[in-house]
């Protein structure tokens, strides 16, 4: 199981909203030490969904010949996004763990520009979250990655249930 | 089998210092290698990626625990060695040996999927890449992850990859 967290999604009684919300999720989500070390940067919150970006960095090149990002960057990128997204789902009460992620690579990242990741996550069991997200650098009409996963889930009980 | 078959068996330093130098000029090439501090040990031709723990390496500190992108990135370094390292080794070992100084070309990931076992420790992380399926065009590896105990893998992955064409275009 992966990172993300004990952080805890946006709650109906007690926990801050709105503008409180956004800023203390982008503080612990960038406080990670890896996330860190990428220079992630969150870009939007909202309920089921993520938006961050990965800067474009000469450490984190895959292939030297052409200066294309290695993957694993892009899998790090992609996974951050996909579990705040499964945080950020508004049924959730705790953090989550990835089960499982599959990242197709369509096409070679731009070198030199930076990588946006979109996730939604966008079903939910009592248990299971899945969700799913893409990668774009300038050129956001031909996405660069994609990425589907299943993760760890725990749903707030339902009234009557 | 090394050698041209009739001569005398080369000295073993010969052999290694050969290999080993193929194989750091490998892993040289990749700077998000060095990002991750990954390295990669060699008995023959096996290699056992090496991932020593370190503070950035961490998802989620109130665990701790490695971050998934961390224990991805590692899988798919050790997948796409293993697989750069199997087409070098044919070259350095094999029948046209000695002439083979074209750096070689990395594979590129098509897919990559990653099952999280357990959670990453805070500590080592080793793992060996096989290669299912070695085609000209795509190839096929599986690769797990393990820490303490080898039987107990923390990820495992699976992927394929599109093999760098010697003669680009035309390697159907």
């Amino acid at each position: 199981m992966s990172d993300t967290s004990e952080f805890q999604p946006p709650d109906a009684d007690g926990t801050p909203a709105g503008e409180d919300m956004a800023r203390i999720a982008r503080d612990f989500m960038e406080s990670l030490p890896h996330a860190k070390a990428l220079n992630l940067s969150l870009l939007a919150l909202g309920p089921g969904a993520a938006e961050f970006a990965l800067p474009y960095d000469a450490a984190l090149v895959g292939d030297p010949d052409t200066g294309v990002l290695h993957g694993g960057a892009v899998s790090a990128l992609l996974d951050t996004a996909c579990g705040a997204a499964v945080i950020m789902h508004p049924e959730g009460t705790e953090g989550t763990a990835t089960l499982d992620l599959r990242i197709d690579y369509m096409r070679a990242a731009t070198p030199g520009q930076r990588l946006i990741a979109r996730a939604e996550c966008y079903h939910v069991t009592r248990n299971v979250a899945f969700a799913r997200a893409v990668a774009l650098d300038d050129d956001s009409d031909r996405p660069v990655a994609s990425a589907t996963g299943a993760f760890s889930f725990t749903a707030r009980p339902r009234d009557g249930a | 089998m090394s050698g041209t078959g009739q001569g005398r068996p080369e000295p073993v330093q010969v052999v290694k210092q050969r290999r080993d130098a193929a194989l750091a000029g490998l892993v040289a090439r990749v700077p998000y290698i060095r990002f991750l501090g990954v390295s990669f040990e060699r008995r023959g031709d096996e290699l056992t990626a090496v991932m020593p723990f370190e503070e950035k390496l961490i998802g989620n500190p109130m665990l701790p625990a490695l971050h998934g992108g961390a224990t991805a990135g590692f899988l798919e370094v050790t997948a796409i060695i293993g697989l750069g390292w199997a087409l070098l080794w044919d070259e350095i070992e094999g029948a046209e040996r000695g002439g083979a100084q074209a750096p070689v070309r990395l594979p590129k990931t098509i897919d990559f999927t990653v099952d999280y076992l357990r959670s990453g420790l805070p500590r080592d992380a080793y793992a060996r890449a096989h290669v299912t399926r070695a085609g000209r065009r795509y190839s096929s590896v599986r690769v797990a992850a393990w820490q303490d105990n080898r039987d107990r893998p923390f990820a495992e992955a699976t992927g394929h990859f599109l093999m760098p064409g010697r003669a680009a275009g035309n390697d159907g």
